[in-house]
């Protein structure tokens, strides 16, 4: 790891400050991916700004229509939740499948989602059920935040605060993982809005990273059943292929797991 | 440079180091604590997980500064005295470890687990709770049968406090 600063500000805005005078800073949440990035020497910040002991970044609401997520949450955190199980089981099912216990003592959903890995578990929730994102300067939708692999709508100085998962009427999330790693290998999380609307979302499957699964969501939307889907062809083209996987394998893998995660959903 | 606070095994440490220190290192090279070990360096085999203020985490993970102020309990500090800590003892009888490398962090980890479900485990749910622990000799057979036999003998230790 090369050199860098280690700055822990106490507030968003301190925070924000700190950016401002380190224009080649990063933030730091959990760590548990920009700590190995510094180590292979991928990264190199000038400065670490702290998030991950801000208390207006931690927290768990539930409203009537929205779990509200406070960005530097851990995982360990979401899944030990009432509010969460309560508004939406899927993302409490999501949190507890995602890397080990030790891991998701550390990592945080605003880390998760500001990183955009084409294999994390958050941005298929995001937007799967279009989740709004919002930071220091604004709120931005989930249909508008993921923008290709690593790549997202904020800015680099930008602070996610919270997510704002709308509560659906039905919801499902279902994963294949790697057996090293626990990424997911491709998974799909299944919602049905309350007012009927049918969103599926698909991660580690693309070579663009998250996305919407359209022939998955018709089927669903004109019935929504396992059996449903058992016709559903989908295409290998634009997906990943790799020594873990083919394209075509990860095509019919969206499909299985679209299947187990409207059972999930039921 | 930066100077950082923490009590590690119940004693108070202060150390000056370069930021981009690792707890890993600090409790190896400063301190050394030389029990917890650098497995895969990528967040992935546990052998370095320790306690930070009672959660298990991957110390090759952390940054001295994030942990500035916290408690930390390695390997060396569960032991009181000459009497190993009922997981300790349990692994010991149990043969749970082959070359012993992954076994510092298979300890913490699983006193971890134990204190997470109150004593209430099973099997499934031990090897699920392992995962983020890697054992290249594969000898995940006697660990786990290590971390139930310890569960019981730590609800035991519990119940006589």
């Amino acid at each position: 790891m090369y050199e860098t600063t280690y700055h822990r500000p106490a507030s968003i805005d301190e925070a924000a400050a700190l950016f401002a005078k380190h224009p080649e800073a990063k933030y730091l949440a959990g760590g548990h991916t920009l700590i190995p990035v510094m180590k292979q020497r991928l990264a190199a910040p000038s400065d670490i700004i702290d998030l991950a002991k801000i208390k207006d970044l931690i927290g768990i609401e539930a409203t009537s229509d929205a779990l509200i997520i406070k960005a530097a949450t851990t995982y360990y955190d979401i899944t030990q939740s009432p509010a969460a199980k309560k508004a939406i089981p899927a993302i409490v099912h999501l949190t507890s499948v995602l890397g080990d216990p030790a891991v998701r003592y550390r990592g945080t959903i605003g880390g998760s989602i500001a990183n955009n890995d084409p294999a994390a578990d958050y941005p298929a929730a995001v937007l799967a059920l279009n989740a709004t994102i919002k930071t220091n300067k604004r709120e931005i939708k989930g249909d508008d935040f993921f923008q290709g692999l690593f790549s997202t709508a904020l800015e680099e100085d930008e602070i996610i605060t919270s997510v704002s998962f709308p509560i659906p009427a039905k919801a499902g999330y279902a994963k294949m993982r790697h057996p090293a790693s626990r990424f997911a290998l491709t998974a799909v999380f299944v919602a049905q809005t309350r007012s009927g609307e049918v969103r599926v979302a698909a991660t580690g499957a693309s070579q663009s990273g998250v996305m919407r699964v359209p022939a998955i969501e018709a089927a669903l939307k004109a019935n929504w059943s396992v059996g449903a889907l058992d016709s559903v062809k989908i295409s290998a083209d634009g997906l990943m292929g790799d020594i873990h996987g083919s394209a075509e394998y990860r095509a019919n893998l969206i499909k299985v797991m679209a299947q187990r995660a409207v059972e999930a959903a039921g | 440079m930066s100077t950082v606070k923490l009590t590690v095994n119940g004693k108070s440490v202060s150390a000056t180091v370069e930021d981009r220190t690792l707890l890993v290192h600090l409790l190896r090279e400063n301190l050394n604590l030389t029990g917890t070990h650098v497995g895969c360096d990528t967040s992935q085999c546990g052998a370095c997980i320790v306690h930070i203020d009672g959660k298990a985490v991957k110390s090759c993970t952390t940054l001295v500064g994030q942990i500035d102020g916290a408690n930390v309990t390695t390997i060396e500090g569960i032991a009181k005295g000459d009497q190993l800590h009922p997981m300790q003892a349990a692994f010991r009888d149990n043969h749970g470890l082959q070359c012993g490398y992954c076994t510092p962090g298979m300890i913490m980890s699983a006193i971890d687990i134990v204190n997470r479900h109150a004593g209430d485990l099973d099997e499934e749910t031990v090897r699920h709770e392992l995962e983020g622990n890697i054992c290249r000799c594969t000898g995940y057979h006697n660990i786990v049968k290590s971390v139930l036999d310890a569960a019981g003998r730590m609800k035991v230790a519990q119940a006589a406090e």
